[in-house]
């Protein structure tokens, strides 16, 4: 699982720079030396996208940067004009849209999204970068749930929680997107929809590492191509993923 | 809204509505208070002699009650990895989240005491000490629920294990509870050392407990 994409600047982080990320889970290294830079193009941001099979460590690289996962050694550090920002500062400047959609069932749609808003704190660095600050309706209109507002949650589909969750990245700017996956459930209309707020969250300064194993049309994004690391010792996965 | 507000405004929502279960503790409490006069007789002597360390206990058991889902409900929806990383101290978000639930499960056991207590034959003087001592010794229960609930978040099915690693640190807190709270019917038994005692518990808690629990949710991540 070694990658790389641009070397990082040593001296002062410009954007999202990962560093020599390690991350070991069960004994085993899911992420060895991982290291890229996702720098803003000026007023502009950009966007890298992480592929891999299943198993590679797509969603662990994700949940690293988001402070979520035990890093074994490695350095995560984000910067922007505004400031500089490192480990749950760091996280804290960033969205995950994960597996999971952290939507309460007995809550309606809009006070799922209200909650939120009202507690995720303002990021420490990047607080004028990318989409966000939306009003609730706004929000919800972008997703296409505007007509479902007063509805509990619970008696949504998986496509519409899904953009639920996509919803909650619109009403707090943050500066960095991480998406795990963004387009599953989706179908073709949210997920048009989908890729036209990511641009405007690129276009306004933002940045954003989706991890997916479908292609996003989103302009200019880099790759960063995970590849399973030779097992050191065959035997031990004869029954691993081909690489 | 401040931020920990709307977090005590949810988790309060969460509680009352649907599948929240903010009235299982009272009604817990009802029948444990309820059960026990046919176990020991309809002796009223030995009901109000008794029948502060059975409200307690009833208490007690009512408030490790749904303690196991503190944390839980939001690790499996994936709203603790969002409150993890929202920028709040981990360590507020848990005091707010003990405050939610006691608020919701604890203070309506206390504002049940008095009726409950009539089951037992309680005097006016013994309720009152004992509505006094479980308002001050359940946020104790709650905070040290906590810490359990921090430890077996990852766990299924963990509230079996929750009561049996909390159940040993809340004796202290039942015994001043009780002794307070029973030292009305006693002559000569002080009330005020044993509610000090309880009171200087529950700061204690409030004070620890929140790191532990925020400590234990950390490890508990990924």
């Amino acid at each position: 699982m070694t990658a790389s994409v641009s070397a990082a600047d040593p001296a002062r982080a410009n954007g999202l720079v990962v560093e020599d990320l390690t991350v070991v889970r069960g004994g085993r290294r899911v992420l060895e030396a991982v290291a890229f830079a996702l720098a803003p193009r000026g007023e502009a941001g950009a966007a890298l996208v992480v592929t891999g099979p299943n198993g590679v460590g797509k969603s662990t690289l994700l949940r690293a940067v988001a402070g979520l996962a035990a890093v074994d050694s490695g350095r995560i550090r984000l910067g922007f004009a505004d400031g500089v920002a490192e480990g749950a500062e760091a996280a804290a400047a960033c969205h995950y849209l994960g597996h999971r959609d952290a939507i309460k069932s007995a809550l309606t749609v809009a006070e799922n999204l209200a909650f939120w808003r009202d507690f995720l704190a303002p990021p420490a660095a990047g607080r004028n970068r990318g989409l966000g600050d939306l009003s609730i309706d706004a929000a919800l209109d972008a997703a296409g749930l505007l007509d479902l507002a007063d509805l509990p949650a619970g008696l949504l589909s998986a496509g519409q929680r899904r953009r639920l969750s996509i919803a909650r990245l619109l009403v707090v700017r943050r500066p960095v997107w991480l998406m795990d996956e963004p387009t599953s459930a989706l179908d073709r209309a949210s997920e048009a929809r989908l890729t036209g707020l990511m641009r405007r969250h690129v276009d306004g300064g933002g940045l954003i590492l989706a991890a997916t194993h479908l292609p996003i049309d989103v302009p200019d994004a880099a790759e960063l191509r995970l590849a399973p690391a030779p097992p050191p010792d065959a035997d031990d996965f004869s029954d691993g993923m081909p690489a | 809204m401040s931020a920990l507000t709307a977090l005590f405004l949810r988790d309060m929502r969460l509680a009352v509505r649907i599948g929240g279960g903010a009235m299982m503790g009272v009604l817990f409490f009802l029948i444990v208070v309820t059960v026990f006069p046919f176990a020991v007789g309809p002796d009223l002597n030995l009901l109000s002699r008794i029948g502060p360390a059975v409200l307690w206990l009833g208490a007690l058991l009512a408030s490790l009650l749904g303690l196991d889902r503190l944390f839980e409900a939001d690790r499996d929806d994936g709203a603790l990895d969002l409150l993890v990383m929202s920028g709040r101290p981990l360590e507020l978000v848990v005091v707010v989240k003990c405050l939610a639930h006691w608020t919701a499960t604890g203070l309506p056991l206390v504002l049940a005491t008095p009726f409950f207590a009539l089951f037992l034959a309680l005097e006016p003087k013994a309720i009152l000490a004992t509505m006094a001592t479980l308002a001050v010794g359940t946020p104790a229960l709650t905070l040290l629920g906590a810490i359990g609930a921090g430890l077996t978040v990852s766990l299924r099915r963990g509230g079996l294990l929750l009561a049996i690693l909390v159940l040993p640190f809340t004796i202290p807190v039942l015994i001043f509870g009780v002794s307070a709270a029973g030292a009305a019917a006693v002559e000569g038994a002080s009330f005020l050392t044993p509610f000090l005692l309880l009171s200087a518990m529950s700061l204690a808690c409030l004070a620890l407990a929140p790191f532990a629990a925020a400590a234990a949710l950390r490890a508990g991540l990924d």
